[in-house]
């Protein structure tokens, strides 16, 4: 065995010297995170450049654990989901906040991510994009969805979609009034309230038009009509609704349950610095902006809305009035462990007939 | 031999042994290392088949394997009834250039990605999509008809995306058969379909098989099409292995799943070459 891999061992040391002198930084994010005019003012100003792979959170957790943290030099993955990975896989390093620009980033955002990003005393993660995942309804065909178990009312039968996971049992356990982020520490709790939920998504599912997989998927589903109701990101909401005032983000009456994806530094990334000028970089207000208008979701920047386009304003605020934003369900880091639990219902919800 | 000889035969080995070694023996052991160990906490390992009997306990992985097999048989067979007429079309009853020209309109549609493909008959299947629509129009449906998201989609999807591979060995084993035999055939009086059974079909028995291999496997481990065209109750097994891999992340159960449907297209394979009468060797050395 050894000797099959040296020769290996010895052809990634050869790549790995030459990207070294490159000084380039390989960003893991999110599509629309790193805009094409973000990265060529970065480039014009570092001389630093930039290779982007887009992902979503289980692959760039699943990529890192299977490099053991190499590859990258930055990632976006979200808050919730950064100790429990570091804890299980070691893929990160601390942060070096003498580093970074604190007083661009909004002091109460910054906080709650380092309480949450904290593993064995050390900070991991940064804050950068926020956004929320609730429901994208026709309100002309569906006006009277307005929480995520009205999803599974039969006016609305085989006309509705949602992803079979994690996000939508948080949801319904909202929706049904019980609290599954209080029950995170214990485990035999949280098993009740999926038990509960599975029941739930169990009967609701000859309502299902199919489960959607990727952002692409459901916005086309809403667009040709085929499904009316979803539970989906606030962000394919309002692009949906630029071109269909019809259909728009609506925050549900249990609240839309909000996600805050971060930077945070692969264990093995090589250019640290470049990571660095890059956090400082995007974090100033027109740039945060610029991404804002291609994201759809704003920043953790101070002053990161200032130059936000006026639609994307207005549909924010059609979609969060202040009650709605003070219902917003933050997620809780997600203990080590928890997949397992939710994954074992999933795959019973899947299953069933 | 002599040493020389000797030593030019295992350099020319050499990249064959490498790409074997390297990339098909090592990542089969470390991934059976993977699927051995079982988590018992925060990065605490032990050994044992605790991933392997979560299998056999859980109904729903056993049941996703069994229907996985069950459907790539059938698109076997589906592909293999649609496809022997085409290949005999076109290598027994063309000649020249009309021969060329339709084998080269079976090979086009392969010129674009699996996706590509895929994506199209999404836009053909779906609620408003072309048949729906053509349907509506002359009046044989009332209203929009969903053909996407069934187990009839994902037939469809599959056995358009393998049937290039049934006929190329179909076309080629066919070809070989000496037109005068068939013509002996009706002039000692058989019917068509003595003819087929008694003459055709054992020619071309080792290109049926080795097709029906192909396909069966291409099927079995088919991920882009029964994921994109199937429903809420269409389950692929190598769905579960890419859930258990990057959503659950689960390698250890994954990976005792990647060697369990090793284990089962081999032994398929092997139960219909043993069905059929064939030897490996026969079938792929022709």
């Amino acid at each position: 065995m050894k000797f099959g891999l040296a020769p290996a061992t010895v052809l990634v040391a050869a790549l790995s010297t030459t990207s070294l002198s490159a000084e380039t930084l390989r960003l893991l994010t999110w599509g629309g995170y790193a805009p094409e005019d973000v990265i060529a003012l970065f480039e014009a100003e570092t001389g630093h450049t930039v290779e982007v792979t887009t992902s979503n959170n289980e692959e760039m957790i699943a990529k890192l654990r299977a490099t053991n943290g190499g590859g990258f030099d930055l990632a976006q993955p979200s808050q919730d989901r950064i100790a429990s990975a570091q804890e299980e896989f070691g893929i990160y390093k601390p942060l070096d906040m003498s580093m970074v620009d604190a007083a661009q980033f909004i002091p109460s955002m910054l906080e709650a991510t380092a309480a949450n990003t904290t593993y064995e005393g050390e900070v991991y993660g940064l804050p950068h994009v926020w956004g929320t995942s609730g429901l994208v309804v026709n309100t002309a065909e569906a006006g009277q969805v307005t929480d995520y178990t009205d999803l599974c009312d039969a006016s609305v039968a085989g006309s509705v979609s949602y992803r079979l996971k994690r996000p939508t049992l948080i949801g319904f356990a909202y929706s049904m009034g019980l609290d599954p982020f209080a029950a995170y520490s214990d485990a035999d709790a949280y098993q009740g309230i999926l038990d509960e939920v599975e029941a739930a998504l169990i009967e609701c599912k000859p309502n299902v038009k199919t489960y959607w997989d990727g952002g692409d998927e459901i916005k086309n589903l809403l667009r040709s009509g085929e499904v009316v109701a979803a539970m989906a990101w606030d962000t394919g909401g309002w692009q949906l609704n630029a071109d269909n005032a019809d259909i728009t983000f609506v925050a549900p009456e249990a609240g839309a349950l909000g996600w805050i994806d971060t930077f945070v530094l692969p264990a093995r990334g090589r250019a640290d610095e470049a990571a660095y000028d890059w956090i400082n970089f995007v974090m100033r207000p027109e740039i945060a902006s610029m991404i804002t208008n291609t994201a759809g979701n704003f920043t953790a920047a101070v002053d990161g809305d200032a130059e936000v386009s006026a639609e994307l304003k207005a549909r924010y605020q059609g979609s969060f009035d202040q009650a709605a934003i003070d219902n917003i369900k933050w997620y809780p880091p997600v203990p080590a462990g928890l997949e397992a639990l939710e994954g074992a219902t999933l795959d019973r919800i899947n299953a069933s007939n | 031999m002599t040493d020389k000889s000797k030593l030019g035969f295992y350099l020319l080995l050499m990249p064959l042994m490498l790409w074997l070694i390297t990339l098909i023996i090592l990542p089969h052991i470390g991934l059976f290392m993977v699927s051995i160990s079982e988590k018992i906490g925060v990065r605490q390992y032990e050994t044992g088949l605790g991933n392997y009997a979560v299998f056999f306990n859980e109904p729903l992985y056993w049941r996703t394997f069994a229907r996985t097999a069950f459907m790539s048989i059938f698109t076997t067979v589906l592909t293999l009834v649609l496809g022997f007429p085409v290949a005999y079309y076109i290598a027994k009853l063309t000649r020249g250039r009309t021969k060329t020209t339709l084998f080269l309109m079976c090979l086009i549609p392969f010129w674009v990605s699996e996706l590509v493909r895929t994506f199209g008959w999404m836009i053909l299947l779906r609620e408003t999509g072309v048949l729906s629509n053509f349907l509506q129009y002359t009046g044989v449906i009332g209203g929009p008809v969903e053909f996407l998201y069934n187990d009839g989609a994902i037939m469809v999807g599959l056995v358009y995306t393998s049937i290039l591979f049934m006929i190329v060995p179909l076309v080629t084993t066919l070809d070989s058969l000496d037109d005068s035999l068939i013509e002996a055939g009706y002039d000692l009086g058989g019917s068509d379909y003595s003819i087929m059974r008694e003459i055709v079909i054992p020619h071309a028995m080792p290109g049926i098989v080795s097709g029906c291999i192909v396909v069966f496997m291409l099927s079995l481990g088919n991920y882009l099409t029964p994921i994109l065209l199937g429903g809420k109750d269409s389950l692929w097994f190598t769905g579960l292995i890419y859930t258990q891999f990057i959503t659950r992340f689960n390698w250890e159960l994954g990976s005792a799943f990647g060697f369990l449907l090793l284990a089962l297209s081999s032994s398929i394979v092997f139960i219909g070459l043993k069905l059929s009468r064939q030897s490996l060797t026969e079938t792929m050395g022709r």
